[in-house]
């Protein structure tokens, strides 16, 4: 399998970011969340390498039981989520019919409702004593219409192309086709809906986490900025507090970009281009 | 008189360079119809926007020239100012050489009415409605109807947009034409009507047309010399009536016998294979795989573009011939 | 004897425009043909953009459902009411060759999982008898199942995925194949190996075409039947060579004046323009009135109806100009 550059790069950085936040806690001396286990606002040095914050945390160590917490909130939620607009799209766009009148109902209503709003009501209401999987599946809830509506709208073209007509006569199933024949077409959005999805849930979390509605004793890039906030880490000096987080989100963002595309790319050329 | 120095034409693209015309030389004489035919890939298109100076990027002349006369001025095309001249050129497009792309009847700006496109490319000199009431003349004069200048383009027919576009090709008499499959997409009865008004305009401006098309049907009509082109090189040449009468490269021979005519019950074979792909390291004549003909020579050596009769040129090893 | 393909006053209607401006467009208007043979037969239907005969196809092929009438195909009712055979059967029966061959196939797929399935959910053969069945089909159009396999759209030549567009046809057995535009987007030189192949399908392996195209030529070459259609409606019909040989209705003859054939020089009549095809669609004669050299009052309105000739052909045309003759 030849990769090209942009893959290699994506990859790259997606081993460090998962490996790094999986197998690293191994070493830990100790856990990162309990506060006044060193120092104060220590500047990076060679035995903390981000410093210390305010808390008495080590900020690297918190980052990267941050980075391990979002990534599982951010797949996770975005899987769901990018598998029920795949579903969901490609049916409501293929079939026609009273189904996709149903499911386009049911995506209408969705994204009309404003949802941050609506998060933030539920998060008073339920006043932080909500579970990690229950932010979770809150998320689902409002993160699956958009990419659903993208998707049907291609299904729906699709529909429409001679190849559908040729596996009909081919015998294909309504269902072959969803799958066989509709979905590689398809299948770029989805990746690329993923990519939103898994920013989207995210930023969502953390600016939750930034008003403080979410489970912000769980440690994810979201949370540290809230913590680094109420502490007026950018007042005191202490932007490592906060620059390290986003940094983070941002490298993060772009393996899984570079590769996303760089796996699309390297898809293309294998199928039968090179005559 | 159209000069084409050895042109070698290429295209960038992300696979590399590729030759879309690779070594074509041959002398194109004036106020006659010419025929380019060739099937897809064979570098018709590219050498009709050679000619016509359009070389911008992927498409760039990389070796060769292209001489021709415009109002008592030599211009050439070629690569050591490639860019400069065709910038020089460009002052000379729609006033003296024409270009009616592929498709063009699309190429029409669909919010804005006819009159105003022709006024598009004219000095900011002359007086807009002096200008308009010229169109309605020759609009007229080519047996259109004269309301078709106040429409807009979605408004009209196909056929109709194509023969505006031929229309605003010629409105300014000029020495050249060069048209690009100016017919393909149309119905036969609208392509006969303007086959015809480029027939007629021909007769009366006694211009040089040039006319690619991949329909040999159209260029025993209208066409008085016809050049035959084959994976980018240019394989015969010659007076329209010899080169269907008696063809004497195999290619076009074996091309013209394939085409069913009605009321000939003749049996028709097509060509086997398909033309050689471009990315290819290509050696000796590019049709031998093809060609019934073809000996060890024709695979070894590229056979020469040369006057093998008076007037009627060829590139082939054994041509004239029917059988080894 | 076969009814090979019957259909009884066809119509398929497209309303256009908005709620205040609706257009009629009738893609079909009345359209009866009867075609009846032992043998198998190419019938070609002829005609311009507009002309309908792709929404014939379409009808024929079950993708597009008539507005009113029926067609019948080898003796089963395939559309109109109380059509018959479920998919499973008529794609027995029927199958289709597209005009663009690189549509024809998805490009994410190798075109030998199209010939698979096919042999797998058409025919109901085994996976190893599938294997079988498609290399005889393969061969029957000249290519070798090993040059294919395994292989995507784009590693073809438009000519070369043609064929195997024939092949997957094949490979049901089925009684008819509708051919729409097969070889308008296959380069000249190649495009008499797919019309011979057509030809010779009928010949030796006993299968019906129907051929639908604009060029005439082609369909002199292999029809035994032709169709000739203007703006939805049949306005002559009959055996290909007498037809072609001398048409009756004016506008086959301005069809046949028109094309650029080699061998036969234009002469330098002027041509009638057409006008702006909608408005064609809603005359209440003849569809070919203003543009008919010899058309009077009686075409304007009245609809001419079919007038079956001494030799064999229907023409839509009141003739008028003829009547001594007739």
């Amino acid at each position: 399998m030849k990769m090209n550059l942009r893959l290699k790069i994506g990859l790259v950085i997606l081993a460090i970011f998962v490996l790094g936040s999986f197998i690293l806690p191994f070493f830990m001396e100790v856990d990162p969340s309990r506060q006044g286990s060193y120092p104060k606002n220590l500047p990076p040095s060679l035995e903390h390498p981000l410093g210390t914050n305010s808390l008495g945390q080590s900020i690297f160590w918190f980052l990267v039981i941050a980075v391990r917490n979002s990534l599982l909130l951010g797949v996770s939620v975005s899987c769901v989520t990018t598998l029920t607009a795949g579903i969901t799209g490609l049916l409501a766009g293929y079939v026609g019919g009273w189904l996709d009148r149903v499911l386009t109902a049911l995506m209408d209503t969705f994204i009309a409702m404003p949802a941050f709003p609506i998060l933030i009501v539920l998060s008073v209401l339920v006043r932080g004593n909500t579970s990690f999987l229950m932010v979770g599946v809150i998320l689902v809830f409002f993160g699956w219409p958009w990419s659903a509506r993208t998707v049907r709208s291609m299904a729906l073209s699709i529909r429409e192309r001679e190849f559908i007509s040729m596996a009909r006569f081919s015998g294909a199933s309504t269902l072959q086709i969803v799958f066989q024949e509709v979905f590689p077409y398809v299948y770029a959005l989805l990746v690329v809906a993923f990519i939103d999805a898994v920013l989207w849930v995210t930023t969502t979390e953390a600016a939750l986490a930034v008003i403080g509605l979410s489970k912000v004793e769980i440690p994810t890039l979201g949370s540290i900025i809230f913590w680094a906030l109420s502490y007026n880490a950018l007042f005191i000096g202490q932007y490592m507090w906060v620059v390290a987080p986003v940094v983070a989100t941002a490298i993060l963002f772009l393996g899984i970009f570079l590769t996303s595309t760089g796996y699309n790319q390297m898809y293309a050329t294998r199928r039968g281009h090179d005559v | 008189m159209i000069r084409l120095n050895n042109i070698v034409a290429t295209y960038t693209t992300v696979r590399g360079q590729v030759d879309a015309v690779d070594g074509v030389d041959l002398t194109i004489p004036g106020g006659k119809i010419v025929g380019v035919a060739g099937e897809s890939g064979c570098g018709k298109t590219t050498l009709l926007k050679v000619i016509y100076g359009d070389l911008i990027y992927p498409l760039a002349l990389r070796q060769g020239s292209v001489e021709y006369e415009l109002e008592g001025v030599v211009h050439t095309v070629d690569t050591r100012n490639g860019r400069q001249v065709a910038t020089s050129i460009k002052d000379y497009w729609f006033k003296y050489i024409s270009y009616i792309p592929q498709g063009s009847m699309s190429s029409l700006n669909p919010v804005v009415r006819i009159r105003h496109q022709f006024v598009d490319f004219l000095d900011p000199e002359h007086r807009t409605d002096d200008v308009i009431d010229g169109i309605r003349e020759y609009v007229k004069s080519l047996d259109l109807p004269p309301e078709v200048v106040d429409a807009y383009p979605h408004q009209l027919s196909g056929g109709m947009r194509q023969r505006i576009m031929v229309a605003m090709a010629t409105f300014f008499k000029p020495d050249i034409i060069l048209a690009d499959e100016p017919t393909t997409a149309l119905d036969v009865v609208v392509q006969k009507g303007i086959l015809q008004l480029l027939m007629e305009i021909q007769a009366q401006m006694k211009n040089t047309i040039i006319i690619v098309s991949h329909d040999m049907g159209v260029h025993y009509q209208i066409a008085d010399k016809m050049l035959i082109m084959y994976a980018a090189k240019a394989v015969e040449f010659g007076d329209s009536e010899d080169v269907f009468k008696a063809a004497l490269h195999p290619y076009t021979k074996m091309l013209i016998e394939s085409l069913p005519t009605i009321g000939d019950d003749r049996m028709r074979r097509g060509i086997a294979g398909r033309p050689p792909s471009l990315w290819e390291d290509l050696r000796g004549c590019r049709f031998a795989p093809r060609c019934p003909l073809a000996t060890e020579l024709c695979l070894a050596q590229e056979p020469e573009l040369i006057e093998h009769k008076p007037g009627h040129w060829v590139a082939c090893h054994y041509a004239g011939k029917t059988h080894q | 004897m076969n009814t090979i393909l019957k259909t009884t006053n066809l119509n398929k209607v497209y309303r256009l425009g908005g709620l205040l401006n609706r257009i009629r467009i009738n893609a079909l208007d009345d359209v009866n043909l009867t075609i009846e043979s032992d043998e198998p037969v190419i019938i070609s239907i002829v005609g311009e953009s507009g002309s309908g005969k792709t929404t014939l196809a379409k009808v024929i092929l079950r993708l597009v459902k008539p507005t009113s009438g029926s067609a019948l195909v080898y003796d089963r009712l395939i559309a109109g009411k109380g059509e018959e055979p479920s998919n499973r059967e008529f794609f027995k029966t029927v199958q289709p060759i597209f005009q663009n061959p690189f549509e024809a196939f998805s490009s994410y797929r190798t075109v030998d999982t199209y010939l698979l399935g096919t042999a797998v959910r058409v025919a109901n053969l085994s996976k190893t008898e599938a294997v079988d069945a498609v290399s005889e089909a393969l061969s029957l159009v000249g290519l070798e199942y090993r040059d294919v396999r395994g292989k995507y759209p784009n590693q073809f030549s438009g000519g070369e995925l043609q064929r195997v567009s024939v092949a997957r046809a094949l490979i049901p057995d089925p009684k008819i194949i509708v051919a729409d535009e097969p070889v308008s987007m296959i380069d000249a030189s190649m495009r008499m190996n797919v019309i011979n192949l057509f030809l010779s399908l009928k010949e030796e392996f006993q299968r019906s075409f129907l051929y639908i195209t604009h060029d005439l030529a082609t369909a002199y070459y292999i029809s035994d039947y032709i169709g000739v259609m203007y703006r939805g409606c049949i306005v002559e019909f009959g055996d290909a060579r007498t037809i072609l040989a001398d048409p009756l209705h004016p506008y086959t003859q301005l069809l046949l004046d028109s094309i650029p054939d080699i061998g036969r020089k234009w002469e330098k009549k002027k041509i009638a323009l057409a006008d702006i095809e909608a408005k064609e669609f809603q005359f209440e004669g003849c569809r070919f009135y203003n543009r008919c050299p010899h058309s009077s009052d009686r075409c304007r309105l009245e609809r001419p109806p079919a007038k079956r000739m001494p030799d064999g052909r229907d023409v839509y045309c009141h003739l008028s100009w003829l009547s001594p003759k007739f």
